[in-house]
């Protein structure tokens, strides 16, 4: 009798011991973050992080982007507390500050240099003038282009490309026969994928979502040349299969010699101009992203960012995880393990006055003067209540952005025609901002 | 110390049904709960983004549940797809299954192989699918197309609710055909026998003798096939994401898009509540039509 109660209350306190050892020896930090190819190289590298850090283990939750906002979206709003460090974009960081969700990042250490950050970038990423994240990388929109091809075709490139002018182009560099398409953009559905273009090619257009009482202007002229203009280029020019294609898509399809032009993120640079990622790295021109109407929010402004949750119980070793990874050693240490191509771009000033990357990266100046350009508190013609440049800053926007994003692609594939689809969108907009309350 | 046999099942009716209250209420609870915790969201104002804006907000999350043109447009798509899947599987697995019936050579691994298909998992046939068969640069469909000097086919862009409906029918046609393939072994060969001795030909013994035969396993297929169908999901996620438009969204990804992209809680639940009410439909007759067949 005695041996079988015993027994267990040994394996009990045998548990505790292991429990409470283990609590003693290292706090666990678990950082949920997204596939991407810099946050892949981060996770290989913290084993440093680890070993200047004895007393914190790192746990990784690495997903894709779309079900790593749900996952992060749903734990953070019921409390959930999965999460010690969070992966969040300019999109998320105010919203989610402004609802008390997010630990604000204040009294870092002198020498994480917060100056040093971009201030564009940070301003997106602060809620009342507090930052709420840190940003890792960031990114703006260009073009990309074939100078091979160009030169075949006899085209010379412009210091600022119109819409008009790529339409043309794209019809000079289209060979299908080869399985080179004229251009390649962004058709797969959802307000991260296809809607950012989209909503700077609108911008340029002279469009904006919404006019100063939250009425949506998504049927108006602007949006329906546009979109016309969109789902035009593409069936003519496009690669076979547009609507499903997406950022990784279409970056593997320019980097495998596809595309003549690309229209995209300013943070895939890196990749094209690797050789061994690469079969177009030296053949590889760029050229800031195209405008029609108007320059104003032609192209856009984003960056992923490292956050803590009000939830996280352990605060303290987070920022000390977050204030490592976004620091200016961290781009020194990846740059000269990884090659300075692959340092996470777009966040510090030091990585561009940095002469080793500006050798490397003949995009670099570039790239700064365009996340610097980019103003998300003015990126429309007419004025706009929202602000974000490729995004609306407020909550209901995954929502209608998603919904939009599906007209688009249905308008892309012939589906329904672009007035139905635009029609479609308005309607759909309307409902969804009565029903929270903005219009009544 | 023998028990009679008969005790409990008298007095008055009521000692049965004592024994019986445990398992039922621990039923009920099962059902009961579930369902009603998502009545109760579903007269909520209850979305995960917006912490602020809550309380009883009656029933207009209904009321824009039903005004929402994607609703009924969710419904009509899940009924053709169901629809559509259902012949091709019935139809498909009778035909298939008068074949394997046949004696011929390796006859044991082609029934092994034409079956595999449904121990595949949902998600992994959608992404063989959508990247080795439908692609329209690497799938073999489209090197097919090419074969023929035929231009490939963008699948899910041009023919989103056809593939979809391709790549169930091929996960459940296997199903259909285990089911009627077992009623098959149970037909008397005698009757087919004295049939071709009466000068019946293949198509009439088909169609009066093995046909009739297989009418009650058709009406189970029918109806397991019916449940699962009704929640294609895992599908439409991988391949089409609902899309283009709304042409592939069907209940199930209408209630996901509302709960996990919207993050509108009580608009999903709304719609949770209708599907259950058209599941409940759709049973009942399902439910009578089978039962009346089994009967027989």
């Amino acid at each position: 009798m005695k041996l079988a109660y015993a027994l267990p209350l040994a394996g009990v306190a045998a548990f505790g011991t292991v429990l409470g050892a283990s609590a003693v020896q290292a706090e666990t930090l678990t950082v949920a973050t997204v596939n991407n190819n810099d946050m892949v190289i981060m996770q290989r590298l913290s084993s440093a992080f680890e070993e200047a850090h004895p007393d914190i283990d790192l746990e990784w939750v690495v997903l894709e982007e779309n079900v790593l906002r749900q996952r992060l979206t749903t734990d953070i709003a019921t409390n959930g507390g999965q999460f010690d460090v969070m992966t969040i974009g300019t999109y998320e960081a105010p919203i989610w500050a402004e609802r008390e969700w997010l630990a604000p990042l204040e009294n870092l250490p002198e020498s994480y240099n917060q100056k040093d950050l971009l201030k564009p970038v940070m301003d997106g990423l602060s809620h009342d003038g507090k930052p709420y994240a840190l940003p890792f990388y960031g990114e703006s929109s260009m073009m990309y282009y074939r100078t091979d091809l160009f030169e075949q075709a006899g085209i010379e490139m412009t210091d600022q490309p119109t819409w008009k002018e790529v339409r043309e182009w794209a019809g000079k560099i289209n060979d299908p026969d080869k399985g080179i398409a004229g251009i390649c953009l962004r058709g797969k559905p959802g307000w991260g994928e296809n809607m950012a273009f989209v909503t700077t090619l609108v911008n340029t257009y002279g469009g904006r979502w919404f006019n100063m009482d939250w009425e949506p202007e998504i049927d108006s002229e602007s949006w329906n040349e546009a979109i016309n203009f969109y789902v035009d280029l593409l069936n003519n020019y496009g690669p076979p299969g547009a609507s499903s294609n997406g950022f990784n898509e279409n970056l593997a399809l320019f980097s495998q010699g596809k595309c003549g032009m690309w229209v995209d993120a300013t943070s895939a640079a890196g990749k094209l101009y690797n050789p061994s990622e690469s079969n177009v790295a030296d053949k590889l021109g760029f050229a800031p992203a195209p405008v029609a109407e108007t320059p104003k929010g032609s192209h856009w402004l984003w960056s992923w960012a490292l956050a803590i949750p009000a939830s996280s119980n352990s605060k303290d070793a987070a920022k000390e995880f977050i204030t490592w990874a976004t620091s200016q050693d961290y781009v020194e240490m990846v740059g000269e393990k990884v090659g300075w191509t692959s340092v996470p771009p777009g966040t510090r000033e030091s990585t561009y006055t940095n002469e080793k990357y500006q050798e490397a990266a003949p995009f670099a100046d570039f790239v700064l003067d365009a996340i610097r350009d980019a103003d998300p508190t003015d990126s429309t013609l007419k004025p706009s209540p929202y602000t974000g440049v490729q995004i609306v800053g407020i909550p209901e926007f995954q929502s209608i952005g998603t919904q939009v994003g599906q007209m688009i692609a249905a308008a892309l594939t012939g589906e329904m025609s672009v007035d139905q689809a635009l029609s479609n969108s308005q309607r759909a907009t309307q409902r969804t901002m009565e029903r929270a309350g903005y219009i009544k | 110390m023998t028990k009679p046999r008969a005790a409990g099942r008298t007095v008055g009716g009521l000692r049965p049904l004592m024994l019986q209250a445990p398992a039922v209420t621990l039923l009920l609870l099962w059902m009961v709960v579930p369902l009603g915790m998502t009545v109760w969201f579903s007269l909520q104002r209850y979305n995960l983004l917006m912490p602020g804006m809550t309380g009883f907000a009656g029933l207009e999350n209904y009321e824009y549940l039903f005004t929402d043109p994607a609703l009924w447009s969710a419904m009509g798509t899940t009924l053709l797809m169901v629809g559509w899947i259902l012949v091709i599987t019935v139809v498909g697995g009778t035909l298939l299954a008068v074949l394997f019936q046949q004696e011929f050579f390796g006859r044991g691994i082609a029934r092994v192989l034409v079956i595999s298909p449904f121990f595949v998992m949902p998600t992994v046939s959608a992404l063989v699918w959508k990247n080795m068969m439908m692609h329209p640069a690497n799938g073999v469909l489209a090197w097919l197309a090419q074969l023929f000097g035929m231009q490939p086919v963008d699948w899910f862009s041009s023919l989103p609710l056809t593939s979809i409906i391709m790549i169930v029918s091929w996960e459940w046609l296997p199903f259909a055909l285990l089911i009627l393939l077992t009623a098959m072994q149970s037909l008397d060969e005698d009757q087919v026998e004295a049939a071709r001795m009466d000068g019946a030909g293949p198509l009439s013994i088909f169609f009066f003798i093995t046909l009739p035969h297989l009418k009650r396993a058709i009406s189970v297929v029918v109806m397991i096939e019916m449940i699962f169908l009704l929640t294609i999901f895992a599908e439409i996620f991988v391949t089409t994401s609902g899309g283009p438009g709304l042409a592939t969204t069907n209940l199930a990804y209408l209630i996901y898009i509302q709960a996990l992209l919207d993050f509108d809680v009580g608009m999903a639940s709304a719609g949770g509540v209708v599907a259950i009410i058209l599941a409940n439909i759709v049973a009942i007759f399902l439910v009578r039509m089978v039962a009346k067949n089994l009967e027989e």
